[in-house]
């Protein structure tokens, strides 16, 4: 029943390996598109069993006995992250071919976006250590790539410090994954909670920060995020917004899974103080600058703050919480990139000084801006209220004052950056100056702005079916409160 | 085998906190083999000999481990190493440079201090 899972993963990795031996432009869409196509409605499918059963799915590769075989794992969380990134992906490779920008022409875009999309899948499907180290790897590659595409000098002096932090980070993940193997003698994540519950306090808590650390460096908390800011902006906008969508949360996910399955409760006040900081920091770097795209990025690592907070909080409500506010980040984030990539389309640049009055010119985008910057700022009825008021009440009932007050002043900062931005790009008189009879935006970039829309859409939508999608983040979150539930469901008891 | 993990770890740290993306190359690779070796020389079961084990079996995880980070680590330095040449070709020098963003905030600090007009303010 569960040959299911393993497509998300397989099904990309042969799409690559197609599109590298077919090089007609056209082909190698066409195989893209399906391959991804495909690999979303296996998600679906996945999601719709997981939620339908309510159990965890899982499948053992080889058909080898739980301990030995490769698992691949389902839960809520997982099938829920799949869906959202499968499909986040199909609309940003329209956008990608819409644009028309050398970097979808080059005949190693579609193969690279492809590995790393397998790559996603398997980091959120991979059931052991092991598994999880070399989605990593297939990922991180697939992404060294498409930040360097281009070769020009920007890109290359911030690809430097993306490959060499991120080298950094695989190494000591790989290291954490050595020790954990040394400690218990098991990478699989189902074994691991019991033999690590069976170790001496100070060995368990040595190899909880170190895993954190690397984890932690791939999702852009504080201190270790000032990689970030600094290489995202330097790829095309397309590549941008896939990396802020979805590289970090990767991140955010397997510290999900780790503080939850391997060391539950085991460091939720440095998690605090974490999650604090990175709201503060993150978004104190935001106001700083004068540029659409590096502002964003700050608030990439800003929005990553609220996610650990929920986890630190580390109650069920919290978590469901945390659940459901990376769901609605993923697209948030990715459509505010996507409106970025069409203004620097449009005028050649995004920064405060080379653009403005864009309202004036096509109020349509200017709303395709504001409604997920509102949401970004978690103002009602858009998602991001729902998320935070989710978090905030948890916040509350655990009697985190001083964390709920930290997330608000978070919260009212974000409001006041992306008033720059709207005062910056969209607000005031047209500039620069316009060729004469070319009115509107949108109407020239027709697969850009269909695919933005359908991404706004889907922000929208999170918002209207706030109830049910809440109920299944609660779902999820009582599967990671219990870990047993998982051991069970991956061992077969 | 410790001496040398410690000794792998040092001077690796010490090369990527260089400036010259071939000396950081060089650490890299060098704590990249510090790990592998970190791996195998305690991959066994808790308390066994490593990879001859107990009784001259040992679970074949660390190896396999190993072999693929040995693998990803090549990978990744010649990934590298393209980028140094790459980076050597356009400018002339393979330094890491700072953030341009960062430089013009910086340099726009500077200027607001000392209250003389940017080059963009005259331009408009």
């Amino acid at each position: 029943m569960n040959v299911l899972l393993g497509l998300p993963l397989g099904i990309p990795l042969l799409g690559a390996a197609l599109t590298l031996i077919v090089r007609g432009r056209t082909a190698q869409r066409t195989i893209s598109f399906l391959a991804l196509f495909v690999s979303l409605g296996a998600s679906i499918a996945v999601l719709v069993d997981v939620a339908v059963s309510d159990e965890i799915a899982v499948s053992r590769l080889g058909g080898w006995p739980a301990p030995i075989a490769i698992t691949l794992v389902g839960d809520r969380l997982s099938a829920m992250m799949l869906v959202i990134s499968v499909s986040l992906l199909l609309v940003v490779l329209a956008f990608a071919i819409g644009q028309r920008a050398s970097d979808e022409r080059s005949p190693f875009y579609h193969p690279v976006y492809l590995v790393l999309a397998a790559g996603l899948a398997q980091a959120f499907l991979a059931g052991d250590l092991f598994n999880l180290f070399v989605a990593f790897e297939l990922m991180l590659m697939a992404s060294y790539v498409l930040l360097t595409l281009e070769g020009t000098d920007a890109q290359i002096r911030a690809g430097t410090t993306y490959v060499v932090l991120n080298v950094v980070e695989s190494t000591v993940l790989l290291m954490a994954i050595g020790l954990v193997f040394a400690a218990t003698g098991t990478v699989s994540m189902a074994d691991l909670p019991e033999r690590l519950a069976a170790l001496p306090d100070g060995v368990r808590t040595g190899l909880n920060l170190l895993l954190l650390v690397a984890f932690g460096i791939k999702a852009a908390v504080f201190p270790l995020f000032f990689w970030l800011p600094d290489s995202y902006p330097t790829a095309p906008s397309s590549v941008t917004a896939v990396f802020a969508g979805l590289l970090t949360k990767v991140g955010v996910y397997t510290l999900i899974r780790t503080e939850t399955l391997l060391f539950p409760g085991g460091q939720n006040t440095l998690l605090l103080w974490i999650a604090g900081l990175t709201m503060i920091i993150g978004v104190l770097g935001a106001m700083s600058h004068m540029e659409m795209k590096r502002i964003l990025s700050f608030h990439i690592v800003s929005q990553i703050g609220y996610m650990v907070m929920g986890l630190g909080i580390a109650t069920e409500a919290a978590l469901a919480a945390t659940v459901f506010f990376l769901l609605h980040q993923i697209p948030v984030k990715t459509a505010l990139f996507l409106v970025q990539g069409i203004v620097e389309r449009e005028t050649g640049t995004s920064a405060f000084d080379g653009v403005g009055g864009l309202a004036r010119r096509s109020g349509f985008l200017a709303v395709l801006f504001l409604l997920p910057a509102l949401s970004l700022a978690g103002l009602p009825p858009f998602s991001g209220f729902i998320g935070k008021l989710g978090l905030v009440r948890a916040g509350f009932d655990d009697g985190a004052h001083v964390m709920v007050t930290v997330a608000l002043v978070g919260s009212i900062l974000t409001l006041i950056s992306m008033t720059k931005i709207w005062i910056g790009v969209f607000w005031g008189e047209v500039y620069p100056e316009v060729p004469h009879g070319r009115v509107g935006i949108l109407r020239h970039h027709r697969l850009m702005s269909a695919s933005t829309v359908l991404l706004v859409a889907v922000t929208l939508a999170i918002a209207a079916l706030a109830g049910p999608i809440y109920e299944f983040c609660v779902g999820a979150a009582a599967q990671l409160v219990d870990p047993s539930i998982y051991i069970e469901a991956v061992l077969g008891s | 085998m410790v001496v040398l993990i410690a000794v792998f770890f040092g001077t690796g740290t010490y090369l990527l906190l260089q400036r010259t993306l071939t000396r950081i190359v060089l650490g890299i690779a060098l704590i990249a083999n510090g790990v592998n070796v970190l791996i195998v020389s305690t991959s066994s079961a808790p308390g066994d000999v490593p990879i001859v084990g107990r009784d001259g079996r040992t679970d074949s995880v660390p190896q396999a481990l190993v072999l693929t980070a040995i693998v990803i680590g090549f990978a990744v330095i010649a990934f590298l190493l393209a980028l140094a040449w790459r980076a050597w070709t356009i400018d002339g020098d393979d330094d890491v440079e700072d953030d341009v963003e960062d430089r013009r905030v910086a340099r726009e600090r500077e200027r607001a201090a000392t209250d003389v007009p940017s080059p963009e303010d005259v331009d408009r």
